[in-house]
Parts: C-alpha cells; sequence; structure tokens
C-alpha cells in the first residue's frame, strides 16, 4: 500500500494561479519516486502541499493521503505530530538554511526534544551522534557550526535532521542541485542506502532527469502544473512517450554517445507562466511534433500499459 | 596560434596553492572546457587568464604575447568573461539596452551605439532586438537574461570569451540553447571559447578539448572525444563514472572532498583518494606515486595525463 498518496492533487495561489493541476501519485515504504520538471511546474509545491505548509491564500483541491489519512482533515495537534515524525522534507536550498549560530548537534536534537519531550538531554545527544553516523559524519561533529563543514557535509546534516524523528516518508527537494558530481553521487548513494536499510519511502525531486533516471523506481514529469509523464524510471529516461520528457532527457547528453557531440540538444522557448496557460495542450507551444488537435484538446494522462502513462496525443505511437 | 594561454601559472593565496603549476592554450577559434569540482583551481585560473588575478608565477600569454597589466583595458576588449548567474550578474534597475552598452561606454567605442546593441543583442539571439531594449531583468526569464549576458560581452567583438558555468543555473530545457549559442558564435564569429565548468556532459556538447584539473593542476587534457571515452587518469575515470547518464557502468564514488590547497600532499596530489592506489598497486609503482613529484603536463594538442600508470 502506498504510504504517501496524492489523489487528484490541486494547488491555486492567489491571483488564481494554478500551480498544481491535478496530480496523482503514490510512494510506498522502500520506493524511491522521482518528480521532474523545470521552475514553474509545481514540483516544489507539491513537496508543500503534502505537509500542509502552503500559503493560507493557497486553494487546495483533491487530497493528500499520509498512511491513509487525509493531511487536510487532520486538527492541528495531529499535524504537528505527523510533521517530522511520519514524514520529513529536505528543501531545496537546504544549504543556507542552517542556523548559523548554533551547532549542528544542537539543531539536529531540537526536533526531537520537541517531539518526544520526555528525552533526556543525555539521549538526545547520543541519538544526534547517531543520526550523524547514518549519513557518513562522524559524531564529534555535533559541536561543529555549519561554517565549518563543506557543502556536501552540509546537506548530510540536512538529512540527518530530517531523519531525527524517524519518518517513514522523506520528500529531498533539489538535495544536490548545488552540489558537485562527486558529492551528488555520495548523497545519492546516502539517500537510497537510507532507503534500502529504512524501508523508507523516497520522493526526489530534481530539474534533472538523469540523475533520476538512475535513483528512482518510478519517475513523474511535470510541465506547467500536471504530471505529463509517469512510468518506471529507466524507460522514462530512455524510451519516453512524451515529447517534454524526451527533450529534459536529451538536455542532459550521455557522455560517449556521438549523437550529443557538438549537437546540445534543447527546446525552444520558455515554460508558460502558470498565471497565463496556453489552451489546450500547454506543452503545444514548444512542441516539435503538435499538430492542430494539441492546440484544442486538452489531454489526460493515457494509460499505456507496463505501468506506463503519458498526456500526448501521440503517445500511443511510440515504439 | 594561441588566443589566450596559461604558461607556468601559479596563483597563490596565502599559503594556498590554488593554481600550481598549469600550461594551458586556447587556440584561435578553439573550445575548451576546463573540468573540475569545486576547491580545484578551476576559477581561479580563469580570473588569471582573464586579468583579474596576477599569477604569483608563470605568465598569461594573449595573441602570443605576455599580459601587460599596465594595458588591462586594452586586453579586456579581447577577453570578455560570462558569469554563471545571470540574475545576480546584470543589475536589476538597468534596462537591458543600458546593460549591454554599459561596456561600450566604458572603453569610449566608436560607432552608433544603437545599433552596436541591437547587433550583440541579435547575435546573441534576442530577435528582434529592439522588443528587448527597454525589459528589466525582471521581465525575462533565465534563458533570455544568460543571452543579455552574452550580448554584454558580445559587443565589445572579443576574440576569447571565458565562460564560468555558463548553463549551470538554468534549467534543463533551456540548456541546450543556450549551448548551441556558443557553439554558433564559434562558428559565425570565429570566437574562441574558454568553459569553466563541472559539468562532463557540457564539455560532451561543445567542447573540442577538455582539460581535468584537480588540486591546482591539470591531471590530463587532450581531444575531449579521446579524454572522455577513453580516460586515462584515475580521477578523470571517478569523474565519468558518476555522470548519472553513464551510471550503467558501477560508479566509483570517491571519498571526501578535494583537500585543503594548503596542504598539498607529497608525491601524486592525488593519492590519497586515488581507488587505483588503494586497490593496491606493485611496489615500485606504488613507490613511485608517494614519491615522485609529477611534470606539469605540456599545453599542445596531444593525449596526456597526469598518471605514472601505464
Amino acid at each position: 500500500m502506498s504510504l504517501l498518496e496524492l489523489r487528484d492533487l490541486s494547488v491555486t495561489y492567489a491571483g488564481d494561479v494554478p500551480a498544481v493541476r491535478g496530480v496523482s501519485l503514490g510512494v510506498a515504504p522502500g520506493e524511491v519516486l522521482g518528480v521532474a520538471g523545470e521552475s514553474g511546474c509545481g514540483k516544489s509545491t507539491i513537496s508543500n502541499a503534502v505537509l500542509r505548509l502552503l500559503p493560507k491564500s493557497a486553494r487546495v483541491g483533491g487530497s493528500v493521503l499520509l498512511d491513509g489519512e487525509d493531511v487536510y482533515e487532520m486538527s492541528f495537534g495531529r499535524l504537528r505530530a505527523v510533521r517530522w515524525a511520519t514524514a520529513s522534507i529536505v528543501f531545496q536550498g537546504a544549504l543556507h538554511s542552517l542556523n548559523a549560530v548554533q551547532t549542528i548537534g544542537r539543531q539536529i536534537a531540537e526536533p526531537i526534544l520537541l517531539h518526544e519531550p520526555k528525552t533526556s538531554r543525555k539521549a538526545a545527544d547520543l541519538r544526534v551522534g547517531e543520526l550523524l553516523e547514518q549519513v557518513g559524519l562522524p559524531a564529534r561533529r555535533a559541536k561543529d557550526y555549519p561554517h565549518q563543514l563543506s557543502g556536501g557535509q552540509r546537506q548530510r546534516v540536512m538529512i540527518a535532521l530530517a531523519l531525527a524523528c524517524k519518518p517513514r516518508l522523506l520528500i529531498a527537494d533539489e538535495p544536490t542541485t548545488a552540489l558537485d558530481v562527486m558529492v551528488q553521487a555520495q548523497v545519492l548513494q546516502l539517500l537510497t542506502g537510507l532507503v534500502k536499510d529504512l524501508g523508507l519511502a523516497l520522493v526526489l525531486i530534481s530539474h534533472d532527469l538523469s540523475v533520476l533516471g538512475t535513483t528512482c523506481d518510478r519517475v513523474a514529469v511535470m510541465y506547467a502544473g500536471k504530471v505529463v509523464e509517469e512510468g518506471p524510471a529507466s524507460v522514462v529516461f530512455d524510451d519516453s512517450r512524451h515529447p517534454y520528457s524526451g527533450a529534459l532527457a536529451g538536455a542532459f547528453p550521455r557522455v560517449g554517445d556521438p549523437r550529443f557531440r557538438y549537437a546540445p540538444a534543447g527546446l525552444a522557448g520558455d515554460p508558460p507562466y502558470p498565471g497565463d496557460l496556453p489552451p489546450g495542450c500547454s506543452f503545444h507551444p514548444r512542441c516539435p511534433v503538435a499538430f492542430d488537435r494539441c492546440v484544442s484538446e486538452e489531454v489526460e494522462l493515457l494509460d499505456l500499459g507496463a505501468g506506463r502513462r503519458a498526456a500526448c496525443l501521440r503517445a500511443g505511437e511510440g515504439s | 596560434m594561441s588566443a589566450l594561454a596559461a604558461r607556468g601559472v601559479q596563483v597563490r593565496f596565502g599559503a594556498a596553492r590554488a593554481v600550481d603549476g598549469v600550461d594551458l592554450e586556447i587556440g584561435s577559434g578553439e573550445i575548451v572546457a576546463l573540468v573540475g569540482e569545486s576547491g580545484c583551481g578551476k576559477s581561479s585560473l580563469a580570473r588569471a587568464l582573464l586579468g583579474l588575478v596576477r599569477p604569483s608565477q608563470g605568465t598569461v600569454d594573449c595573441d602570443d604575447r605576455p599580459l601587460d597589466y599596465r594595458r588591462l583595458k586594452e586586453f579586456r576588449r579581447h577577453v570578455q568573461l560570462v558569469l554563471q548567474d545571470p540574475s545576480g550578474s546584470l543589475n536589476p534597475r538597468h534596462t537591458v539596452y543600458e546593460a549591454v552598452a554599459e561596456g561600450l561606454r566604458i572603453h569610449k567605442v566608436p560607432g552608433d551605439e544603437r545599433e552596436l546593441v541591437a547587433a550583440a543583442l541579435s547575435k546573441a539571439g534576442l530577435r528582434p532586438p529592439e522588443r528587448f531594449f527597454l525589459r528589466y531583468p525582471h521581465e525575462l526569464s533565465g534563458g533570455q537574461l544568460q543571452r543579455v549576458v552574452i550580448a554584454g560581452a558580445l559587443v565589445l567583438e572579443p576574440d576569447v570569451l571565458v565562460a564560468d558555468e555558463p548553463v549551470s543555473s538554468l534549467d534543463a530545457s533551456v540548456r541546450g540553447e543556450i549551448l548551441a549559442l556558443l557553439l554558433r558564435l564559434r562558428t559565425e564569429l570565429g570566437l574562441s571559447l574558454l568553459v569553466v565548468t563541472h559539468d562532463l556532459g557540457l564539455a560532451w556538447n561543445i567542447a573540442d578539448r577538455v582539460a581535468v584539473m584537480y588540486l591546482g593542476r591539470i591531471v590530463e587534457t587532450g581531444d575531449t572525444a579521446e579524454v572522455l571515452t577513453a580516460p586515462r587518469h584515475p580521477y578523470t575515470k571517478a569523474l565519468l563514472s558518476v555522470v548519472p547518464e553513464i551510471a550503467r557502468q558501477e560508479p566509483i564514488v570517491l571519498k571526501g572532498e578535494t583537500p585543503d590547497p594548503s596542504r598539498i600532499p607529497a608525491g601524486c596530489r592525488f593519492r590519497p583518494r586515488c581507488p587505483a592506489y588503494a586497490a593496491g598497486l606493485p611496489a615500485d609503482l606504488a613507490d613511485r606515486c608517494e614519491k615522485e613529484t609529477l611534470p606539469v603536463l605540456p599545453a599542445d594538442r596531444g593525449h596526456h595525463a597526469a598518471c605514472v600508470l601505464p
């Protein structure tokens, strides 16, 4: 059974700006779900919607089920308990969100002491040490301040922090974006290791389809607030059925593949502003294979079998 | 002939040898990618090549003549910089026109300013240029902003562009468009280009040659296709193995991060993290790794690696 299930989730920001438009996704324990897309496609809005962290002015439709329980029907007390302890988020730009004047040990201990008030200081410190070791840092680093750590180490601290109250669902929003390739590989290895060892459900949000393709079990590609393609990670990357996922996959060339040599692949134009979406398929103005029906018909996700779905009138034509 | 070259360049910050002896040439009309992780010294080397820091040893040559630090202004017309984050490198209160015209005014370039600005904008792919004149940065998308930054560099008609991570802050779908623009500038204007990046995919996309930097030195250099398909240095091999697209091979994830450039290990500087050394080498080779200081790689076009392994 899915630990997290989004049912037809929609989020509309103030001023009638639809950021997320009917997204249904699920992730089970021990599974890694990737959400891919560019800035403004609604992927970060989804992560905030899961724990009800959206601004008050945002209207939310559909439902978010966490372990079968609707997050939007929880009392505030229940919600507080669920945050951190059932699901936690490693936010985008987390590298800069550590408190500069507190040791990292104290910052990791804070949610533990808040959620389990009976915990003694000593037990909390012990747990902090375990958490740091779990993310590959020596326990003594608890005494360090954020500026004493490198970017990769700070990202590890953010992951330790998210794990502090033993959540079963972890949402990581662009966890490796500001990191070097080698450090990125280390962090991804750490995250997938945690999924395996702790049976976590992991939602990995990234603009880099190649990262998702190699780390996730399933991938959902978002464009303009909708999922345009979903399926097993490797096939979405290698044999995409939606032209947008194809373009995203091509944007990160395969080193060694002569097709990409001196041939950077991109898409003309920019993603649409969510408050001013084109009619029909919102991708049609940038789509290389659009035809007349795309301009007028809104396309829903079509089931393509083998666990694959794509929202394109030409999805059935593929190989 | 080389458009821009580093000869034995060393850049020191106190005890740290950020760049520790580098020979690198960017030929006329050539695209060279300088690849490495944060802290490897690639940005310091780029800054030295731009005349922004003076090397503590070695020289920077422009058109085969050593750079004259009393004539930097003249040099800057030949070599222009494109920065990483376009929204950070443009003044939010300047219009696109002002941003692009600024260089012309500083260098007192003769001619019709409007025409020159329009020409630069259209070379950078912002067409029709007049439509962008009065726009402010916040009204443009990331890709358009990066084109404005490139237009600002092109307006002075330089021979060489140095681009520091030109696409890393851009959306995936826009990235290819900007890279295609850089390639086009080379074919249409004969520009030489040094791209500083940690992204090997980018190098594969546009670079003729690639130089891999580690802890202040170039550890492998050569034709992009050769270095990236048949890497010789264990560091290059590891970097390639963690590029997600080719992770079908077992990734060689190195432990730790680039060490402190003020404490460069003796012998081969990569040895403490080298998977080949850690796996055990014959005694004579291991001995050479520990003791031998490897020579600086030559700047020619051949494939070279600073490693004692065959």
